[in-house]
């Protein structure tokens, strides 16, 4: 196309000076930036087209050919159960990464850049972790005579030890922790880049720090939590080590559900079949999202 | 004594404009003096310009005004109400910002109806304002825009209006025009003084263009250095300067070192005939005389003698189409400017003929030589 803009831009008109050599090189240098693409082009349709087309058919067939019989079982109220916990525990861990993430990303913004720099660190910490080094810290931590339970005991707050393990409640507070940086790091890059000049605005033009900060900061830094909301929630869907060690077996997650089709029962239809469940639910969130926040950006949202 | 910040913001019965009174304002930023003992009157309705190089702390000052910087000391009083404790949002002052801080999730009717609908106007009236805010602006059509869809030159007008949209009695300005292009720019100070005119509220605007200063403002407060230098109409700003600083910041000059001895004054050892304006400096004080290029008159050879004449010979002819300057180099190696519109069928002086500068004892400008010359260029 711009080919052809190039040739109305040429104007028709006899041929200028230089002009073929000239739409050579426009061509040559278009060509070659192509050729820069081509290994992520082709990395990928090897890593992810190939391999998601390769699970969308085996979650179609069987022995006898095509079937619904994968998708079918899906129905059966064990898996119903599953991802119902999912749904639950995903949401929980992302209000909490919500809760906490906000005010410490806004605290983040708001500090000169040494400190700044030290309460990202302080953020970013555990990722530089062993995933399950963190988890099995929490199990430590968190345990009927863990170090949590002694002290609250200690300190006269409970009488008996509090079940924070093994449960919905010990994966919630272990997912958090790991989540935390997926919501602080998005909303810290917004909100590094909301000008004082709205805050400043929006005081003169009458506005208390209260309101200005739920008027104009919040809908100002909406990308930054968007963005936030979706990576936590996403990765909370198909979170598999966390749950599986600190829900002890009584927390059944999706990806722990698909974890089991194929190594417990070899079922690998499926496994298939609850994978392109995750994809197309994923999927459908990210679309949601981009809906909410396309309109939001057309104006006030009233 | 009832004040009359006190009156409801939306109420309809009160004075459009506010005087300001400014007292010993201190603000140091460690040993930096951004604000060094600043005081200064401004009247009510009165379009004020604080003008002065980047960093002499006019901006500070406006933001001390508008309640976003707190200083160490001082007072400044709306009226007769002391308002250097009073946050920003209860001033109930109007400020455009330099880069217009328009709320861009907010469309330009909602950005106009923000701080109306912060002070409880009824919806219906808040529509009417809105409507009639953008026709002054003359951006009916584009009430439901978003910010991002509008021109520099439209953001700035949607800037102003909702600066003023809720009637306050003080505008500030923080060197709004400075984005636009020249065009734009020039036409937009006819309009924003024209706006004042029509609106009335005590205005204070900050610039670092002198020429913006001396097209908008009643009076312009010179501030260099933490300090107000001059505070005084354009026309005695500009013909009348009080310091070597305010005198080459503001216009085009050329600048010489005369000695004053006795009330009479000599350049390079020259004595100059009449030229002995008041105030007089300090006797045998180092001065600066201070020429205006357009005051000059280039006197061929052979002219007979004036009062005051300076012998040069001609260095550089500059043709800017509605005037020439031509470049003079006196014996003593100063340059002097003088600027002249030329007939058609003039002939321009060649490069290196002896001329002399002549000029007129009330056209010169003497200065003393102070500490506080300009550290940059002219702007």
């Amino acid at each position: 196309m711009t080919l052809a803009l190039d040739q109305i831009a040429a104007g028709g008109t006899a041929s200028g000076a230089n002009e073929e050599a000239l739409r050579r090189q426009a061509h040559g240098e278009r060509r070659s930036m192509l050729a820069l693409t081509l290994p992520a082009l082709l990395l990928v349709g090897f890593v992810v087209l190939i391999p998601i087309g390769w699970l969308f058919w085996l979650s179609f067939v069987d022995k006898s050919g095509f079937t619904l019989i994968h998708y079918q079982r899906l129905l059966h109220p064990t898996y119903l159960l599953t991802l119902r916990t999912t749904f639950e525990l995903a949401f929980t861990v992302t209000v909490v990464c919500l809760l906490l993430g906000y005010p410490l990303a806004y605290l983040a913004s708001q500090l000169p850049r040494r400190w700044a720099s030290l309460v990202l660190l302080c953020v970013l910490f555990p990722f530089w972790t062993s995933l399950l080094v963190r988890t099995y810290a929490w199990l430590v931590l968190l345990q009927r005579r863990g170090l949590v339970n002694t002290w609250l005991q200690k300190l006269g707050i409970i009488e008996e030890p509090l079940r924070l393990v093994h449960n919905f409640t010990g994966t919630a507070i272990g997912m958090t922790h790991i989540m935390l940086p997926f919501m602080v790091l998005p909303l810290y890059a917004t909100m590094k880049t909301i000008s004082e000049d709205y805050m400043r605005a929006a005081a003169n033009l009458g506005a208390s720090p209260i309101r200005a900060f739920w008027q104009i900061y919040v809908p100002l830094s909406f990308p930054g939590l968007a963005a936030g909301l979706i990576v936590v929630f996403v990765l909370s869907l198909g979170f598999y080590v966390t749950p599986a060690l600190l829900g002890g077996g009584r927390v059944m997650m999706w990806a722990m559900q698909i974890e089991r089709s194929t190594t417990v029962y070899a079922d690998w239809g499926a496994a298939s079949a609850m994978g392109v469940v995750l994809l197309v639910i994923t999927l459908g969130i990210l679309w949601l999202v981009s809906r909410l926040t396309g309109s939001a950006k057309l104006g006030e949202a009233r | 004594m009832a004040t009359p910040a006190d009156a409801p913001a939306a109420g309809g019965n009160r004075s459009a404009s506010l005087p300001i009174t400014i007292e010993r304002l201190v603000k140091s930023y460690g040993s930096f003096k951004a604000l060094d003992d600043v005081s200064l009157s401004i009247r009510s309705g009165e379009f004020i310009t604080l003008l002065g190089p980047s960093g002499s702390g006019k901006t500070t000052l406006l933001m001390v005004l508008a309640g976003f910087v707190r200083p160490q000391s001082g007072s400044v009083r709306f009226a007769d109400r002391e308002v250097v404790l009073l946050p920003p949002h209860k001033r109930d002052i109007g400020m455009v910002f330099q880069n217009y801080a328009l709320f861009p999730h907010m469309t330009v009717a909602g950005n106009l109806a923000y701080p109306l609908k912060l002070r409880n106007v009824p919806a219906r009236e808040i529509a009417g304002r809105v409507e009639r805010a953008l026709d002054l602006i003359q951006l009916s059509a584009f009430g439901e825009r978003r910010i991002d869809q509008l021109s520099g030159g439209q953001r700035q007008r949607v800037a102003l209006a909702r600066a003023v949209i809720f009637e306050p009695r003080i505008l500030l300005m923080d060197e709004p025009l400075s984005a636009l292009d020249k065009n734009l720019r020039e036409q937009m100070q006819l309009e924003v003084r024209r706006l004042h005119d029509r609106l009335g509220m005590t205005t204070v605007y900050v610039t670092h263009d002198q020429r913006e200063a001396l097209t908008m403002s009643d009076r312009i407060a010179v501030i260099n250095r933490g300090r107000v230098v001059q505070l005084d109409r354009p026309r005695e700003l500009y013909e009348r300067p009080s310091t070597h600083f305010v005198a080459s910041f503001i216009g085009e000059s050329s600048t010489l070192p005369i000695e004053v001895r006795d009330g009479r004054a000599s350049f390079a050892g020259a004595p100059l005939l009449s030229a002995a304006p008041a105030p007089a400096p300090a006797s045998s004080a180092p001065s600066f005389l201070v020429l205006r290029p357009e005051k000059l008159r280039l006197l061929a050879d052979a002219a007979p003698a004036e009062a005051n004449v300076i012998a040069g010979h001609v260095r550089q002819n500059v043709f800017q189409g509605d005037s020439i300057v031509t470049y003079v180099r006196t014996a003593s190696d100063h340059e002097i400017a003088i600027r002249r519109s030329l007939r058609t069928d003039e002939v321009l002086p060649e490069v290196g003929t002896a001329v002399r500068v002549g000029f007129s004892a009330e056209d010169a400008i003497i200065v003393p030589a102070d500490a506080d010359a300009p550290q940059t260029g002219r702007p």
